[in-house]
């Protein structure tokens, strides 16, 4: 379905709209508060996009670096020109383990690749353990925000819904304490059980092979510490050059998606360690249309992004349509530019129309993604790309220029404006006139007035 | 072709006339600024401010401290990493060596550590791997986790601890930063304390 039409479907959901407006509006004041706390936050800005800039432009020799300091510290690194073969790789060091079962850490690039349905055809059962994408998983959903997926359902709504599948056996009260500690009971049998674990990465740093997992619940170290075997999918968009550059990082992310000073955890690790954590490591490194994204010098910052959500957040678009619309895992601002180049324009040629080009997205972004702009390029490869197809707007557009050549056209279509404004234009206009009003025309135009001076 | 070889051309064919990567600028609060507040004051505002206990001692009195808040978390058996404070008046201390499995840890009422530093501007404890941090899954598994921080140990800001941890990345020691008990806030963004790490934190601030 297009942009358009998934919008106006997810409009007419009032209890979405009411669930989103609470929690955006919330969110987007706590964060205002939490960056007004740091004098430095522009240079610390400013470093966030140098230090991304400066790991886009040096990848393969970042990437290679990662893998020779993972490598030395124990790990193993695969590399996946497709979801499919990362999937492949993640079901196969299952398998090799005899894993009926994983554990599974919070982490978009594995529902971007559809790895749980991957690893269900293999036979191996992946088990989500963060509390939203395990609600989500219940209900067989699909996630609507990048940080809080289940953010379109409220109390009630996951009361039900762990009645009907992990507390089966009591009434639970609707308390968000309750429901917390229902799933906690259900999750901690399988950190004690299950040999092996999947997590993406929010950054790893070339220069020592540290991989780190940013999280509040703890489902993050549990899956990286208690199984056997750890296997981390990160798009090569994450590797970090220096360990230095955390500094950065570890203060932009959690001010500017939790709103908080800091996240609960975060995780790092090298490599396996003698009795502390796996025993085995897997790092793949996936590319999965990233280096597309890359070659598109407009577009590729596009690849900066750090997962905050602060543009969502933000965004007039999102917070009234939701995440569902954008009909991918990366919603929002950042899906608009994201999924279509990732997937291809033609798989996704409405999402740069996702936006009134407010650029809210563009001052929250803690990387100073240039969002308004790479969407207005998008619109144009759109356009450019589909060249030869008939379009009204391009139709309109060339009639245009033809009247704004020559003052008597110009003048002739004026008086024609006037004329032909209200329902005779609106019939002629109805994709345009549905959503927005026709200017008013003035009585006079500015032509006749200075002659009428004179 | 391997994936390998696939992935890396494809990444220098996508840079082709890219331009050079731009210098990074550092104008932010870097490691070791001269500070403007008293940090030890600073950490314990901030920690408290998770919903953490905060207990400041001399370091004279820390038994009996922590004997204190074990008999207030009702807490009669409780682990230490090798080397911590085994002897607790009315405490029976297990000392991880050789290391408890998962779910002799789980049946623990809590765990006592040290930290490698902490921080104050964020409310941070970071543990190390070392000796006073003790293993990943020692912090982990119980529901009450006592951490005792030297005032010596605290550090202004991020980027001091991350230059402080500059060494222990590079021996490969695995890095844990705690700013909190386990929290979520993925129903309706009701902040609940205690998901799936320790539900309860109580941290002591002790002098040198």
């Amino acid at each position: 379905m297009s942009f358009p039409g998934a919008a106006r479907e997810a409009l007419g959901n009032a209890q979405l709209r009411r669930n989103l407006g609470k929690a955006t509006t919330t969110i987007r004041d706590k964060r205002a508060r939490t960056v007004a706390e740091l004098p430095d936050w522009e240079a610390l800005r400013d470093a966030g996009a140098a230090i991304k800039a400066r790991a886009m432009a040096t990848l393969p020799e970042q990437l290679e670096r990662l893998e020779a300091s993972v490598q030395r510290a124990g790990g193993v690194v695969h590399w996946a020109r497709d979801g499919a073969e990362a999937n492949a790789i993640v079901a196969g060091v299952a398998r090799a383990h005899g894993a009926r079962e994983v554990i599974k850490v919070k982490s978009l690039v594995t529902d971007e690749i559809g790895l749980n349905a991957a690893l269900a055809e293999q036979g191996v059962q992946a088990i989500e353990t963060d509390l939203a994408e395990l609600i989500i998983q219940l209900e067989g959903g699909r996630p609507s925000h990048i940080l809080v997926p289940a953010i379109h359902r409220n109390r009630a709504e996951i009361r039900r819904l762990f009645e009907r599948t992990i507390a089966r056996d009591g009434a639970l009260s609707d308390d968000p304490p309750a429901l917390t500690d229902a799933a906690r009971r259900y999750l901690r049998e399988r950190f004690l059980s299950v040999p092996v674990a999947v997590s993406g990465a929010n950054f790893a740093v070339a220069e020592t092979g540290t991989v780190a997992v940013v999280e509040s619940e703890g489902n993050g170290r549990m899956c990286t510490t208690l199984p056997d075997v750890l296997v981390t999918v990160m798009g090569i968009e994450k590797v970090l050059p220096e360990w230095r550059d955390l500094e950065v990082f570890l203060q932009l992310l959690p001010r500017s998606s939790t709103a908080e000073r800091m996240n609960p955890y975060t995780s790092l690790w090298t490599g396996v360690r003698d009795d502390d954590g796996p025993r085995e490591f897997h790092l793949v490194l996936l590319d999965a249309g990233r280096t597309q994204v890359l070659a598109d010098e407009v577009g590729r910052q596009a690849l900066h992004c750090i997962r905050c959500s602060a543009c969502l957040n933000v965004c007039p678009v999102y917070s009234r349509v939701g995440g569902h619309a954008y009909e991918s895992v990366y919603p929002g601002p950042i899906g608009a530019i994201l999924t279509p180049q990732l997937r291809g324009l033609k798989e996704a040629p409405t999402l740069p129309w996702a936006s009134s080009l407010c650029g809210a997205c563009f001052d929250a972004c803690p990387v100073k993604i240039d969002i308004p702009s790479v969407l207005v390029h998008l619109r144009g490869r759109v356009v450019r790309e589909a060249k030869g197809r008939v379009s009204a707007e391009r139709a309109a557009m060339g009639a245009m220029a033809a009247v704004f050549a020559s003052h008597k056209r110009y003048e002739r279509a004026q008086r024609l404006a006037r004329l032909g404004r209200g329902p005779l234009a609106s019939a002629a206009l109805p994709g345009w006139t549905r959503m927005r009003d026709l200017p008013e025309v003035p009585r006079e135009t500015f032509r006749d007035w200075w002659r009428s001076r004179a | 072709m391997t994936a390998r070889d696939a992935v890396l051309g494809r990444i220098r064919d996508a840079l082709g006339d890219a331009p050079p990567a731009p210098d990074v600028p550092r104008d932010y609060r870097g490691a070791a600024a001269p500070g403007e507040h008293d940090v030890v004051a600073r950490f314990c505002e901030r920690v408290a401010e998770y919903r953490a206990t905060v207990t400041r001692a001399e370091a004279g009195e820390l038994p009996d401290v922590l004997a204190r808040l074990c008999r207030r978390r009702r807490a009669a058996r409780i682990a230490v990493p090798p080397g911590g404070h085994d002897r607790l008046p009315g405490v029976e201390v297990v000392v991880d060596a050789p290391p408890l499995e998962p779910r002799a840890l789980d049946a623990l009422d809590g765990v006592l550590t040290g930290c490698a530093l902490a921080i104050a501007d964020t409310g941070t404890i970071v543990l190390d791997g070392g000796e006073r941090s003790g293993r990943r899954a020692l912090t982990l598994v119980p529901d009450w986790h006592v951490c005792v921080v030297e005032e010596a140990a605290i550090v202004a800001a991020v980027p001091d601890a991350v230059a402080a941890l500059a060494a222990a990345a590079a021996e490969g020691r695995p890095i844990t930063l705690v700013s909190g008990p386990s929290a979520t806030s993925d129903i309706e963004l009701d902040r609940v304390e205690g998901v799936h790490g320790p539900r309860t934190l109580d941290v002591v601030v002790v002098r040198a």
